[in-house]
């Protein structure tokens, strides 16, 4: 093997192997647990930092396993792969100190780091997977490694949560799956290729085609929260806060969006794409999806459902990005991946702060929050302007280029899309942002912890704030070398046919 | 007609009237007689088969086989009759269903 | 027999057939020692099955007369490819599920299942190896016999009534089985079934034949609807016999007519495949929509085998794809007997450390039997067909070949029993994760049970990352009838 196999191969290790040692610790076993996953983190940084420098020099990461006669599972790191890998390793080590700081003291801790190493691992190889089996089957075990954290606490709130995730999870991979299927039938490679392998098949196909587009980004959808497949994203708020950051920001949902993504550009092509007529109508899904989320989030009192309804808006600008079907749209899509990430993480762990620093789980029980928690409520103020897509947070970026990309696509109805959607945010964000900071605060709170001087424990407070400097970093160093935007850029011009 | 025939047509009307027995009864030692009847007649269905040709006599193989199958029916057979105790001992009946004492 | 100094010397297939049939008279005279006999004849078997498959890489297909009297008259036994798997899963459960039972069976049951267990052992060993329609329903009578005694093993009503029902089913399958047989030894004066395929045409009398076997080892193999007697035996018997009877003893007669299908009436056979095909979707969706509604985990496992084992038959129709749909129902045999062998194991822990198997009892196992959950899980992994695991492989293949003949019904079929499987793996999982209302009398579960499941569950995925030795060690002797090589 190749020194770059090898880096691949890390990269699954990385995380894997640490999760699977953490499931036979026993519970008291809290520093070896702790070296473990933070060795893990720091050592996936460490091989993600190597790789992108690689692939900037044009060095190329492929590592192939044979499945079945003519079909290999692939590992392989392009400039998109890159980015999602960046992104979900980055948020990773950050959620693990959240998690470790979070979930002191409670029980079963040895099967949630596991599990959540092994979501991870999902993740990482749903990002470099090389062709479309090896992504079903990372898409899979995803699945079922964040189904025992959705139920970790094993009430029974959590385990119908769980049903209703599962639901909807397995039934969309079954929809991913048949797709897959059938388009191996036709074309016999499911290899990611720039620009797409199914172009060359005939006339004749292209009903077929449209059918397994469609199946495709229904699997997909399911876990991108499209509506009308979102319904699970809601309910599983009953897990504990680390869990609904990895859901939104770095493992799941992502994982559906990266799949519209790659399906789209790498199998599809978009081009062709636009031609078979499915881009428009996934524009307009998008679209709908947008307002639909944002809406409902306008409603919701509950704090972490009204951030979940805010996901399910927010996700569909990259998929919306997809669907506008320029190169400028795409680099709007794309980086909104790792901005929407970076931003929707701040936010859930400043809401797992004030819940478990103050037992805040409702809007309306955040007055003067901001006086009792002004760190926590910094970082959440970064995160919800750049929901709104004010500069300079990272949401501007995504937002602008989407804009530029419409018009320049000739979709200028987008553009109401985009400025209604920015007019919800502000609408269900703001009136947060008035009442934590401009509010008198209550006599006492619902249920108060003391950490002494500090507002609460370091582990809980670092990470948001960590986060919340990266999502202002991204927008203000929007055009440094190695921003997201950047490697966006990069990744633009592949998937066009250059005029 | 010739009588290897009649034999074998017989041989299948047992293994039809056994079959017919075995489902209608409740009772479980009729239902291993019902077992035993098919495998004589699909006993006799061998043996009757057995006469090919006529002049070369007959063919030794089926009734190895023949052999082997009443071996292997008597085992199967004892197996059966224990259970058989076995179960009533247990339940008082010697039907499957447990209510019903024929 | 020809003793040789080279491994490929030894007769390795008679000694499949005359080790545990030692071992299992040795354990009925001496008692006392049954259980480590047992254990040891076991693992000698193990060594024979690798012996075998060396010397079947190095020789190709394998030929024994047994005693020097070949056929017609004699024994001969006979191992390909297909042979040598089955008798690889078969070793593989049957190591496991012998480690499982040291624990599981305590002095005075444990001398009664030992002598049974490695009969039955015998017996299956003989089955794979045998290539006469004769010697085929002795074997098959004897593994029915084996198992039907097992069944009994656990005592009480409910276990005397389902081995009963079990024994006359089974006893009724092989009756007329042999009346096929007799009736195509009329019509062509051989039981080998190479000499057979040689002189086979199609008459009524070969229809009825054709009839007549395939109905009696359907009726074996408990395809919709001639199931009725499989949930009951299966989730009344002992643990790790239920673990046999649904992984090995249900691919035993399935397994047969493959055999006679491919190489006998496949030829002759137009429309009953696409009847086997319809039983065996109806046999998926029924036998799934059941194991969702049962509330005992030892029955719901048993549904589940009825609704997998409707998937081997989907291969039928899909015949024209040969190469792709005969593997597919390869692989899902084998991965269906390690991981649902490995299902009934870990529900037996989860019934002896919780003195019951009521689903919605089963209180926070995830913390207090991990490893026996674990193993649940994985093997529900292969059952729902996801991957990576022997299952998806499976189901991936039936996919392919429904897709490309386009056969949307049966694509329908195989997706729609993927969701029901997932449904009633994770109503149990569900149930393992929250707290019961009833408290439980928590009995410790030694380790000899924990990992035997574990590791056969982890058989079953990793069946699904070895395709391609599974698929060029089946191309030995060709059973499959397909000249094109696996690259």
């Amino acid at each position: 093997m190749t020194q770059n196999e090898w880096v691949l191969l890390l990269m699954i290790a990385s995380s894997l192997v640490p999760g699977l040692m953490i499931f036979s610790l026993s519970e008291e076993r809290v520093r070896l647990r702790t070296t473990l996953n933070v060795g893990g983190a720091v050592l996936k940084t460490g091989l993600v930092i190597w790789m992108l420098l690689g692939v900037y020099r044009q060095q190329t990461f492929e590592l192939r396993l044979q499945l079945l006669p003519g079909l290999e599972l692939a590992l392989q790191a392009d400039a998109l792969s890159l980015l999602f890998v960046a992104l979900s390793t980055a948020l990773w080590l950050v959620t693990t100190i959240y998690a470790i700081g979070y979930l002191e003291g409670s029980p079963n801790r040895s099967r949630f780091f596991g599990f959540f190493s092994l979501c991870v691992t999902a993740t990482v190889g749903v990002a470099m997977a090389g062709n479309l089996i090896t992504f079903v089957l990372f898409y899979e075990l995803l699945t079922l490694a964040t189904y025992p954290l959705v139920v970790h606490r094993g009430t029974e709130a959590a385990r119908r949560a769980g049903q209703t995730y599962l639901t909807y999870t397995i039934a969309g991979g079954a929809l991913l799956l048949l797709g897959t299927v059938w388009l191996y039938t036709l074309t016999g490679t499911l290899e990611f290729i720039p620009r797409g392998f199914v172009a060359s098949l005939g006339d004749e196909h292209h009903s077929a085609l449209i059918m397994i587009f469609v199946l495709l980004i229904a699997g997909l959808g399911v876990k991108a929260a499209l509506v009308p497949l979102h319904g699970w994203l809601p309910q599983a708020m009953v897990a504990p806060a680390p869990v609904s950051a990895l859901l939104h920001a770095v493992a799941v949902v992502k994982a559906g969006a990266f799949g519209i993504v790659r399906v789209v550009y790498d199998v599809f092509g978009v081009e062709f794409a636009a031609e078979l007529g499915v881009m428009q109508p996934l524009a307009w899904l998008a679209s709908f999806t947008i307002i639909y989320g944002s809406l409902r989030a306008l409603l919701q009192d509950d704090l972490k459902r009204r951030l979940a309804f805010s996901t399910v808006s927010q996700v569909s600008y990259i998929a919306l990005g997809v669907a506008i079907a320029g190169p400028i749209a795409t680099i709007g899509g794309v980086v909104h991946l790792v901005h929407q990430g970076l931003m929707k993480i701040t936010l859930f762990f400043c809401a797992g702060n004030l819940a478990e620093t103050l037992g805040i789980h409702k809007v309306s029980e955040m007055n003067g929050a901001g006086r009792r928690m002004p760190w926590t409520m910094a970082a959440f103020t970064i995160g919800a302007f750049g929901m709104i897509g004010l500069p300079p947070v990272a949401g501007f970026v995504s937002k602008w280029y989407l804009g530029l990309g419409a018009l320049e696509a000739h979709q200028d109805w987008v553009l109401f899309v985009l400025v209604g959607s920015t007019l919800l945010n502000a609408a269900y964000f703001l009136p947060i942002l008035h009442v934590a900071w401009f509010r008198e605060a209550p006599e006492s709170w619902p249920e108060e912890r003391d950490y002494g001087r500090k507002e609460t424990a370091w582990a809980l407070l670092l990470p948001p704030l960590v986060t919340a400097a990266m999502a202002l970093a991204a927008g203000l160093l929007a055009f440094a070398p190695f921003s997201p935007l950047e490697w966006a850029k990069v990744i633009s011009p592949r998937e066009f046919y250059q005029p | 007609m010739n009588a290897a025939v009649l034999y074998a047509l017989v041989g299948v009307g047992l293994y039809s009237l056994g079959l017919y027995a075995l489902i209608v009864h409740a009772h479980l030692v009729r239902k291993i007689l019902a077992i035993n009847v098919m495998g004589s007649g699909v006993f006799l269905v061998l043996v009757a088969l057995a006469r090919r040709g006529g002049e070369a006599g007959t063919d030794a193989v089926p009734q190895a086989m023949v052999i082997t199958g009443i071996v292997v029916a008597v085992s199967a057979t004892a197996l059966a009759l224990i259970l058989v105790v076995k179960l009533a001992a247990e339940t008082g009946y010697a039907t499957l269903s447990g209510n019903r004492q024929e | 027999m020809p003793a040789g100094s080279a491994v490929t010397g030894v007769s390795w297939g008679a000694l499949l057939v005359l080790l545990p049939l030692t071992g299992a008279m040795v354990c009925f005279l001496w008692t006392r020692a049954a259980r480590i006999l047992g254990l040891s004849t076991v693992i000698a078997v193990c060594l024979a099955v690798a012996g075998l498959g060396w010397q079947l890489l190095q020789e190709g297909v394998y030929h024994h007369a047994a005693g020097g009297w070949g056929a017609p008259l004699g024994i001969e036994l006979y191992a390909d490819g297909l042979s040598l798997l089955m008798l690889i899963a078969t070793a593989a459960v049957a190591l496991a599920v012998s480690i499982y039972s040291t624990g599981y069976f305590k002095r005075a049951r444990a001398i009664r299942f030992w002598p049974l267990w490695l009969i039955l052992l015998a017996a299956l060993n003989a089955l794979f190896l045998s290539a006469d329609i004769f010697n085929l329903y002795v074997t098959l009578e004897l593994v029915g016999l084996a198992a039907a005694a097992l069944t009994a093993l656990g005592g009480g009503a409910a276990a005397l009534r389902g081995a009963m029902r079990y024994l006359l089913a089974s006893l009724l399958g092989s009756l007329s089985y042999l009346l096929g047989v007799a009736l195509l030894y009329h019509s062509f004066g051989s039981v080998d079934i190479a000499m057979l395929a040689a002189r086979m045409e199609s008459s009524p009398t070969v229809w009825a034949a054709l009839g007549l076997m395939s109905a009696g080892l359907i009726m074996k193999t408990a395809l919709y609807p001639l199931h009725f007697w499989l949930p009951p035996a299966h989730s009344s018997a002992p643990a790790p016999v239920s673990a046999v009877l649904s992984g090995l003893v249900v691919k035993a007669s399935f397994y047969l007519l493959l055999r006679l299908w491919l190489e006998l009436f496949g030829s002759v056979s137009e429309g009953i495949d696409n009847m086997l095909g319809l039983l065996g979707s109806v046999a998926v969706l029924w036998g799934s929509v059941q194991a969702l509604r049962q509330t005992r985990l030892k029955l719901l496992v048993a549904y589940s085998t009825v609704a997998q084992l409707g998937y081997l038959f989907l291969a039928f129709p899909l015949a024209a794809s040969a190469m792709t749909a005969w593997n597919a129902a390869a692989y899902l045999v084998i991965s269906h007997a390690l991981a649902k062998a490995a299902m009934f194991l870990a529900a037996g822990n989860l019934m002896h450390f919780a003195g019951h198997d009521r689903i919605a009892d089963l209180d926070r196992m995830v913390q207090r039997l991990p490893l026996t959950v674990f193993a649940f899980a994985l093997a529900g992994v292969s059952i729902m067909g996801l991957p990576p695991s022997g299952g998806f492989i499976g189901k991936w293949l039936l996919l392919e070949a429904a897709l490309t003949q386009g056969r949307w019904d049966l694509v329908a079929v195989v997706i729609l029993g993927g969701l029901l499987a997932a449904g009633y793996v994770f109503k149990v999982l569900g149930s393992a994760f929250t707290q019961a209302a009833v408290p439980q009398r928590a009995r410790r579960v030694p380790a000899s049970m924990e990992w035997p499941a574990l590791l056969l569950a982890c058989a079953a995925i990793v069946l699904g990352l070895v395709t391609l030795p599974v698929f060029s060690l089946v191309t030995i002797g060709d059973a499959f009838g397909v000249d094109e090589v696996v690259p």
